[in-house]
């Protein structure tokens, strides 16, 4: 049955923003549902909060509604929008939940909303642990023991039948948030606690241990007419117990016999048949007992995931869209395979290669966080590599996460790789514990002569994978010791998937002389083809991975073809809106008449589906891997200012390889890295910087510190994210920093910088041809210097800097664009103290806020930027020198606290941040409120708010106080805070410091009493009460404000929300009505309402 | 390993081995390599593994399809030397050296591959040494082609056996061309005593038997080179006995009933192949193994006006299916015994089953 007819407008779910769990992934999966409905004529409409992805480019869909994706604002879309049908299964647990709740309070029903791709339900049996458990017992299948508990004396009563360990797993939580192990009673009963208040039905499952298990999985697509294929089988390198989003895992399951497989593959087609997922696709987990093969169901989730992303991208079977496909009515028979074209979708895909993806962890941004892996997720980004072999697939999937590891290395020091010593018995006891630097241990424990099965035993790891890894170390004996290196020697090196670093290291030489080693015998990678059939059929698509092999598939492009490269796996700091400038400007390119060649090892985004770009090749982000495919391609030129700091640190070797960088030269790249060139060059332009100074030793860092006065910032150079970027006071906590976070020495210089206390920041992006240069945003950060600004919140336009200082501004950063030669984008940040504007940092490459100034603008930079890099002017493109702005938009970040037990919450200039949203009304307090809503931090209508801030907060504090007690909250507060505000006329009451007795400050969060948390911290250490007092205002989902400009946003928000109703409006009609209404300059906010926050 | 066109696919060999020549395919199956190993199906064929890594599990007594293996050289693009896997009770390369099969190791099996598909299936030699030998060449040369060649004869049993209880309510006489274990496995599941027959046994001694039903198997080479069992399908496919037929089986019965076979580009060897049932419009995901298959269409079989076509290949388009208008035979080209691949198809015992009961 071909499409159906009865349907004309779809409503899509996005996930909003990229959390631990749910990330780039459902970018990459709503992105293909768009395309997929577009492409059979229905009318999109979008929900989706996060404006760096690509789904919200306003190009895609017919409506893109950057909005909250909660009830109550989807609701008012539907109400808006009336749309025929809603597709659920693309924006993860988010989407899933918010149309369960809609489908449950009848707004569905009433509107006439149809929800496809599954029904409501089969989301719920496949939801509700035990629903699900009781469909598996009527297929005859088994899980693991265990019931639902809704209440702590439940639990304690499931765990005498489940025993110790027990495996918390909260209902309708994503990424497993709330999930853990519990080996004891008082863990048990404190996890059974959090489990409980994290799920939205306030149940959780308790099960039966299969820690050490054989984890699999399997993604199941079917239609209505009940065809069923498997697309990809998934193995787990780390057993159960460790998250599969932070497991290792490999493509097609490499250690299962065909009767093993088979069984799986009959369970999981008798599980979506049951589960009645009608049209669609789900993931099934399974466990399987390494002694003896028996084969427990862990879970399914009814809709697209993070694993069917990963199957995509290692079939070429795309599973988002064709499951949007047989949404609308099609069967798979009637689908066509997108890569071969000439056979249909109703088949399953067969590997002649080998996939191995490896998850990307940010602890050390989290030097508290508990960096156990568990049944939570914990990981923030994932690589994936290509290989004939599992051994080199692997090696290169370590290389590609660009983590340090040039393949599979030890660290430099054994607290690189979490361990105390190399001895057998010290790795035993290491290996017993699940952390991300494990497999690394496990080279250790290989080299100290730890047996297989000891390293098997303690980590339950299958042999198979530790046979794999015992022929590497061993090749890397022989080559180490090999008398001369020839054609055979490093051919075998390569096809087990060394690095030229990692050769280099064995026979104590460099990278390049091993590289030209290499070159002169003629060695080099090919590169073959994913084409899902194993070669039996052919193929269209060039969908490529290197390999050293007999055999090449690709012709090269040429100097039609402009490569682009991609930002690698995701990571705090270099997300998806990097992402979104590479895919955009391919697809500009493309327009342009260019070839575009996407290189990326990142399978959860955009840009490595194989039909954005005219090739892709799915490598590493090094430069072996790079310059190899540079050197086959031949390209007219390269881009190296889209993809974050990742394509960035390659410029410079690119260049020396005489390798043609499109866009700004990389000279300037270097200036504006550069500390002295750039100190330089503001002198030149007449820009005041904050006083500064670089260091190479200790010593020399406090001589500069002295020199310039503290509080400074040190920061290593060359970072992104603010990595190892602190704010320190005095002699002794620069000290400090160089022993805990950041090595100086003459290679390894830091940046020492005057920090300007209580400056505003501001942030400006702008695009330059060559010639001219055109301003797209200038943004205000909402929390103060200090706090990184990718964790700020921000506003576009400015609201509270003065109009001659955003002139001023506008005026440096065209100076820098010209004197820098930028030729694309650049990006200035800059700090506002006392009315005078000083220049923190250049950047002159995409920035953090290109997708954010292009959705609220409505020009779209990063296309532009492709336009200008292959010589094309801004007049031709037709840019006018101010872009106008209608309305107000808020970015607000988002943390990733609940998912890492131990955090602390407050905001500093390491950024933490792993997503962002946008909030975009006619309204300062409106778009602050939306950002809020969609950040999961709805704000309170009315309630209590507890205060506790540190002195110099006091005074900043009390209007905005005052304020809110005029709105009718509650005011409570601490001692000091307390006398604080009542000597100037504010009514509060006084509650007990956490050391004070009780009830406390703890208390009233822990019992509801109070809706909003306005906490700073008690000078610049934490103070153990206020830690405290966030955590719990954290978990028990208290909304909280660490900063006074934050709190006082939050003020403005609240009163929007209580004066009307938020309304909807979609990003083509906000840039419809800038075209229509012609701005001539960006407009001061409706709601400059107040006066500015009086900075202390 | 060379190639009849003269191409040639460097390895090497983990173990020394005789040379050998004989067609060259491969195979997409990413599990079950010792069930294609030993499946009969593969005399007379060096088979290429599409998979890149095999022995991963190793081997183990009960994952065979006959007591062997029957493929005359196995090429791969790597071996794993330590299997490790619950069942396992060995190494692949052991296990494989010891029936003197070659192994021939880190070939671009991959390109060797898209060779076979772009050129055909075609006759191979697997020999050691630096460079491909005259000697070699001369002798890949002088080598049998696949077509004509009647392979069935080799790989049949000398004689005749019994599986299942004997008091089972139904029995069922199998010619056995080659045919695979878990075939007669599912049939003692189905509660079936079974009495396999060589292929060159007689009508006349099957009907003697007294079968409820007359299943034909599998097997190796060119089904119209099996003159001598197409003669005696004609006669027993008189519609006094449900028949059905599997892989070689249904290209013997498409020929008894006046057919004619033809022999693939490449053939059809893997677990992912999407067959089309005429009736349902249902698909479904078999497992293959054929180098030839019977010609025909949706319109039907060329020649046999009694067959009507029930399933298609919907990759090609080949025939994957028949069945006759009115008698209880039928039979499909892909292999519902799976073993390795898939179970979707497995109903067709049942199918054929219940026609034994209703006859």
């Amino acid at each position: 049955m071909p499409k159906r007819t009865d349907l004309r407008r779809i409503l899509l779910l996005g996930s909003g923003p990229i959390v631990i769990g749910q990330a780039a992934e459902f970018d990459y999966s709503g992105t293909q549902a768009v395309k997929a409905l577009k492409e059979e004529g229905y009318a999109v409409v979008l929900v989706n909060s996060n404006p760096a992805t690509i789904m919200t480019d306003p190009e895609l869909a017919d409506r893109t509604y950057i909005e909250p994706v909660t009830p109550e604002w989807v609701r008012r879309v539907i109400e808006r929008e009336r749309p025929d049908a809603l597709l659920p299964t693309m924006g993860g647990q988010t989407a899933l939940n918010v149309a369960m709740a809609l489908a449950r309070d009848g707004t569905l029903a009433r509107h006439g909303v149809e929800l496809i791709g599954a029904n409501a339900r089969a989301i719920q049996m496949a939801e509700d642990r035990a629903e699900f458990a009781a469909a598996m017992r009527r297929i005859g299948l088994a899980t693991p023991v265990g019931r639902v508990a809704a209440s702590v004396a439940d639990a304690l009563t499931i765990v005498t039948e489940t025993g110790y360990p027990a495996i918390l797993r909260p209902s309708f939580t994503l990424g497993g948030t709330g999930g853990g192990v519990a080996y004891n009673r008082a863990e048990f009963e404190e996890l059974v606690e959090r489990a409980l208040d994290l799920s939205p039905v306030h149940t959780t499952l308790i099960e039966r241990s299969v820690l050490g298990w054989k984890e699999f999985e399997l993604e199941v697509m079917r239609d209505h007419r009940d065809n069923v294929v498997i697309v990809c089988s998934i193995e787990n390198v780390d057993p159960m117990g460790v998250h599969t989003g932070d497991s290792i895992t490999v493509a097609p399951a490499m250690t299962l016999t065909d009767r093993e497989y088979q069984r799986m593959r009959d369970a999981a087609i008798a599980i979506i048949r049951e589960i009645g997922v009608e049209a669609g696709g789900c993931n099934i987990q399974f466990a399987v007992n390494p002694a003896d093969g028996e084969m427990l169901v862990i879970e399914m989730n009814p809709r697209v995931s993070r694993s069917s992303a990963l199957a995509s991208k290692a079939t070429g079977f795309p599973i988002a869209r064709i499951g949007t496909k047989l949404a609308v009515g099609y069967t798979l028979d009637e689908l066509p395979n997108d890569i071969t074209r000439t056979t249909p979708a109703s088949f399953e895909p067969v590997l002649d290669y080998v996939v191995v993806k490896v998850p990307r962890f940010a602890f050390e941004k989290f030097p508290t966080a508990d960096f156990r892996l568990t049944t939570q997720m914990k990981s923030v980004g994932e690589a994936m590599a290509i290989g004939r072999t599992f051994k080199e697939a692997f090696q290169k999937g370590l290389r590609a996460l660009e983590a340090g590891r040039s393949g599979w290395t030890l660290g430099p020091t054994l607290a690189d790789d979490r361990v105390t010593s190399d001895s057998p018995e010290d790795l035993r006891v290491a290996l017993r514990t699940p952390t991300p630097e494990r497999v690394f241990q496990i080279k250790r424990a290989l080299l100290a002569g730890l047996p297989v099965e000891a390293i098997a035993e303690a980590t339950g790891i299958d042999p198979w994978f530790l046979y794999q890894m015992e022929e590497l170390i061993a090749a890397e004996r022989w080559f180490a010791g090999a008398r001369d290196i020839g054609p055979a020697e490093l051919r075998r090196m390569k096809r087990l998937g060394f690095s030229d670093r990692q050769l280099g290291e064995l026979r104590r030489t460099s990278e390049e002389a091993m590289r030209q080693r290499r070159w002169e015998l003629g060695i080099h990678p090919v590169y073959k083809t994913v084409d899902t059939c194993a070669g039996e059929f052919p193929s269209s698509t060039p969908y490529l991975y290197s390999t050293y092999d007999a055999e090449t598939e690709s012709e090269p492009f040429g100097e039609r073809g402009i490569i682009i490269l991609g930002s690698g796996p995701n990571r705090i700091g270099q997300g998806v809106e990097f992402d979104y400038c590479c895919v955009r400007a391919g697809l500009a390119f493309r327009d342009l008449g260019y070839r575009t060649i996407m290189i990326n090892s990142n399978p959860e985004t955009v840009s490595t589906d194989f039909d954005i770009s005219d090739k892709l090749y799915f490598e590493p982000l090094t430069f072996e891997d790079v310059i190899e495919i540079v050197r086959w391609e031949r390209p007219k030129g390269v881009v190296v200012q889209l993809g974050g700091q990742t394509p960035l640190r390659l410029t410079k070797p690119l260049e020396a390889a005489g390798v043609p960088i499109l866009g700004t030269p990389p000279d300037s790249i270097d200036i504006a890295e550069d500390r002295e060139r750039f100190e330089a060059l503001a002198r030149r332009l007449g820009i005041t910087q904050p006083a500064n100074g670089t260091a190479r030793s200790v010593e020399e860092a406090v001589r500069v510190a002295q020199r310039i006065g503290y509080p400074v910032l040190v920061r290593p150079s060359y970072v992104l994210g603010g990595r190892a970027m602190e704010i320190v006071y005095d002699d002794a906590s620069l000290r400090g920093y160089f022993e805990k976070a950041a090595r100086v020495a003459p290679e390894h210089p830091v940046l020492i910088d005057r920090f300007l206390e209580d400056a505003f920041e501001g942030d400006v992006d702008a695009i330059s041809d060559g010639r001219r240069v055109v301003i797209a945003g200038v943004m205000q950060h909402i929390e103060d210097a200090g706090v990184h600004s990718g964790d700020s919140a921000c506003v576009l336009p400015p609201y509270l800097i003065g109009d001659r200082q955003v002139e001023e501004m506008r005026r440096y950063t065209k100076a820098f664009a010209e004197a820098l030669g930028v030729v694309g984008l650049i990006n200035v940040q800059y700090a506002i103290k006392d009315g005078v504007v000083h220049v923190l940092e250049v950047n002159p490459r995409a920035s953090r806020t290109v997708p954010f100034v292009s959705k609220a603008t409505g020009v779209s930079l990063a296309k532009l930027a492709a336009a200008v890099m292959v010589g094309r002017t801004l007049d031709e493109l037709g840019l006018p020198d101010d872009l106008p702005l209608r309305g107000v938009a808020v970015k607000e970040a988002v943390f990733p606290f609940t998912k890492l037990p131990g955090v602390d919450t407050i905001l500093g200039p390491e950024m933490r941040s792993t997503g962002e949203v946008m909030g975009l009304a006619d309204s300062f307090g409106m778009a602050f409120a939306k950002a809020q809503i969609a950040a999961d931090g709805s704000l309170p209508l009315e309630g209590g708010i507890l205060v506790t801030v540190n002195d110099s907060d006091k005074p900043t504090v009390v209007p905005i106080v005052r304020r809110f007690h005029e709105m009718g909250f509650r005011i409570v507060a601490t001692e000091g805070t307390e006398k604080y505000l009542r000597a100037r006329g504010v009514p509060a009451e006084r509650v007990a410091k956490v050391h004070e007795g009780r009830p406390n400050a703890i208390d009233l969060i822990v019992s509801g009493d109070v809706q909003l948390l306005i906490n700073t911290p008690l000078g610049k250490f934490t103070q153990a009460d206020d830690y405290a007092i966030r955590r719990a205002a954290l978990v028990h989902r208290v909304p909280y404000t660490t900063t006074m400009s934050a709190a006082s946003a939050a003020c403005d928000a609240i009163i929007a929300l209580r004066s009307r109703t938020g309304s909807v409006r979609s990003l083509q009609e906000w840039h419809e009505r800038t075209r229509t209404e012609k701005q001539p300059h960006e407009a001061k906010p409706p709601t400059a309402s107040r006066a500015p926050v009086a900075k202390s | 390993m060379l190639l009849e066109d003269g191409a040639w696919f460097p390895g090497t060999a983990p173990i020394p081995f005789e040379q050998t020549y004989a067609e060259v395919v491969f195979t997409t199956n990413l599990s079950g390599y010792q069930e294609v190993f030993t499946d009969p199906s593969y005399l007379g064929q060096i088979v290429v593994m599409t998979a890149p890594m095999i022995g991963n599990y190793g081997i183990n007594p009960e994952d065979v399809e006959s007591d062997r293996p029957r493929v005359a050289g196995v090429v791969v693009r790597e071996l794993s030397l330590k299997p490790s896997n619950w069942r396992s009770t060995g190494a692949l390369a052991d296990w494989l050296a010891e029936a003197r099969v070659p192994i021939v190791e880190d070939v671009d099996t991959r390109q060797l591959t898209r060779h076979i598909r772009s050129k055909g299936a075609m006759r191979g030699a697997v020999a050691q040494g630096e460079q491909p030998s005259d000697d070699v060449r001369a002798a890949l040369a002088a080598s049998p082609s696949m077509d004509g060649l009647d392979l069935a004869t080799h790989a049949t049993v000398a004689q005749q056996y019994r599986e299942g209880p004997a008091d089972a309510r139904r029995h069922i006489v199998a010619y056995d061309y080659g045919m695979k274990r878990n075939i007669v496995r599912l049939f003692v599941q189905h509660g079936c005593r079974v009495t396999i027959v060589p292929a060159a046994t007689s009508a006349a001694e099957v009907r003697e038997l007294e079968p409820d039903g007359l299943f034909l198997s599998n097997g190796p080479g060119d089904p119209a080179a099996v003159t001598y069992a197409i003669a005696t399908l004609r006669e027993l496919a008189d519609g006094t006995l449900p028949i059905f037929g599997i892989c070689l089986g249904h290209q013997l019965l498409g020929l008894a009933l006046g057919g004619e076979t033809v022999k693939l580009p490449y053939g059809h060897r893997g677990g992912n192949h999407p067959v089309r049932d005429l009736a349902t419009g249902q698909v479904l995901i078999t497992s293959q193994n054929h180098g030839f298959a019977v010609r025909g269409d949706t319109a039907g079989v060329p020649g046999a006006k009694a067959l009507e076509v029930t399933h298609l290949n919907l990759n090609d388009g080949t025939v994957e299916g028949v069945k006759h208008r009115e008698y209880p035979i039928f039979a499909v080209q892909y292999h519902p015994e799976a073993s390795p691949g898939p179970h979707d198809a497995q109903g067709h015992f049942q199918q054929f089953l219940q026609a034994l009961d209703t006859q």
